[in-house]
């Protein structure tokens, strides 16, 4: 629900946050109308935020291959793979709405670029197979990610993230499943999956951030209890569990410093190229342009069925208004039916 | 109304019969039909409900969370309202 905080100013804010603090260490949820410090408020505005704008970009690069999927299997998991992201986008506007934003606002500075999504999605899908590789790695690191998050402070997030994870499970299996039809395929298949791996495994990586010793908001956000785990735990994480993984497609990680590190238990590997990250986070990747002004066009062209559907609904709401009864709706009818089952 | 002022929605689904709706989340709809529709579409993709209910957000009324304390506190020191309350002796049974 959309609230506002209680009126600054009027409370002892000290107080407040003592409690707000007691609250987050005791691992309680915060909710929307609860005091919470102005910090904390801005923080998750930035981060949900960004994290929306991530999911509905991030419909782009696969609805690309839509129209080219190689057969009707394929053609309908991808749909509903994109259909889900564009859902996980709403949920996450919904959260950061809890927090006082309004949803035309927080497009808007999407399309004006004064607030980000994530990096990954300013690279191009050149082949089918990048919608595997998309999938197994873009997916996994993303639910590496978002599963700590499930447990973050701030209830309406960490809710909206509960469902995001239980849906983003099929988006990794489909990916995995399809780089492993392509790597058992002809030779050209193999190739491609192979090509589409290369392609993908470093900005996969990149996408948990920053090393932790140059993460700027890194450690107020496990103060908060927002964030559960540093950029680089999670980046390691995801590496121990992609290596095996690539071992069963039959494919190989572009890394040739990626070794077993049995002192440590984990798998080391060769240095990030953060040049690159911040190139593309500057918004010199290969289709940072071509992203937004999609989104733009998009959002202006659909603008008439925004204004259609506003108009029936006042045109709806005037007549009732005025006593006049719309004919009935047989798709309204379960509504009563629902009474009595 | 602007397609800015489209108002919020809390949408309640209940997910098999015999169980009551749970809140799952919320949406923006110029009207109730349109709420409805994207409800189905955004909260029950994967079977996770036999029914839905939307709900203007401005039309619920909350208590406040400031005074969570003092406004349950009622109920906090009224135990006997409790079975684990009663002290029945021992071999006593279907009590
Ligand atoms: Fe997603
Ligand atoms: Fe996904």
């Amino acid at each position: 629900m959309t609230t506002m905080a209680p009126d600054a100013g009027t409370q002892d804010d000290v107080a407040y946050e003592a409690q707000f603090n007691a609250a987050v260490t005791a691992e309680e949820r915060i909710e929307p109308r609860d005091w919470m410090p102005d910090a904390y408020r801005a923080s998750l505005v930035r981060q949900i935020a960004q994290h929306a704008h991530s999911e509905i970009i991030g419909m782009q690069p696969e609805a690309n291959w839509i129209t080219r999927a190689p057969s009707l299997r394929r053609k309908a998991i991808l749909m509903a793979k994109v259909q889900d992201e564009a859902g996980h986008g709403l949920y996450l506007y919904s959260a950061a709405e809890t927090l006082g934003t309004s949803r035309d606002e927080l497009l808007d500075r999407l399309h004006s670029g004064r607030q980000k999504y994530s990096s990954i999605f300013n690279y191009p899908t050149l082949t089918w197979a990048d919608v595997g590789a998309i999938g197994w790695l873009v997916d996994g690191a993303a639910i590496t990610n978002q599963v700590p998050l499930c447990r973050c402070s701030y209830g309406p997030y960490a809710r909206a993230m509960v469902r995001i994870c239980k849906e983003e499970s099929f988006h990794q299996r489909q990916g995995y499943e399809l780089l492993l039809a392509l790597s058992q395929g002809t030779e050209a298949q193999h190739a491609m999956a192979q090509d589409a791996v290369n392609r993908w495994w470093w900005p996969s990586l990149m996408m948990f951030g920053p090393p932790d010793d140059e993460s700027a908001h890194s450690a107020q956000s496990m103060a908060w209890r927002i964030k559960r785990h540093s950029n680089d735990e999670l980046r390691q994480r995801f590496v121990d569990i992609c290596v095996p993984q690539a071992d069963s497609l039959g494919l190989t990680l572009p890394d040739p410093d990626l070794t077993w590190d049995e002192e440590r238990g984990h798998y080391a590997f060769g240095p990030i190229d953060w040049d690159e990250f911040r190139e593309v986070l500057r918004g010199n990747g290969p289709c940072n342009e071509q992203r937004i002004n999609q989104r733009r066009t998009a959002h202006e062209e659909g603008a008439w069925v925004r204004e259609a559907a506003t108009a029936y609904a006042t045109k709806q709401a005037e007549r009732s208004r005025h006593g006049y009864r719309a004919p009935h709706d047989p798709q309204q009818g379960d509504t009563q039916e629902e009474d009595i089952a | 109304m602007s397609t800015a002022d489209w108002p919020l929605w809390e949408v309640f689904v209940r997910s098999r019969r015999g169980l009551s709706h749970t809140h799952a989340g919320s949406l923006h709809a110029p009207d109730a039909t349109m709420a409805l529709r994207n409800a189905r579409d955004l909260y029950t993709r994967r079977s996770e409900g036999i029914s839905v209910w939307v709900v203007p957000s401005a039309e619920i009324t909350a208590s406040s969370p400031d005074e969570k304390d003092s406004y349950f506190e009622p109920a906090a020191d009224k135990p006997y309202r409790h079975p684990t309350f009663y002290e029945i002796p021992e071999g006593v049974r279907h009590l």
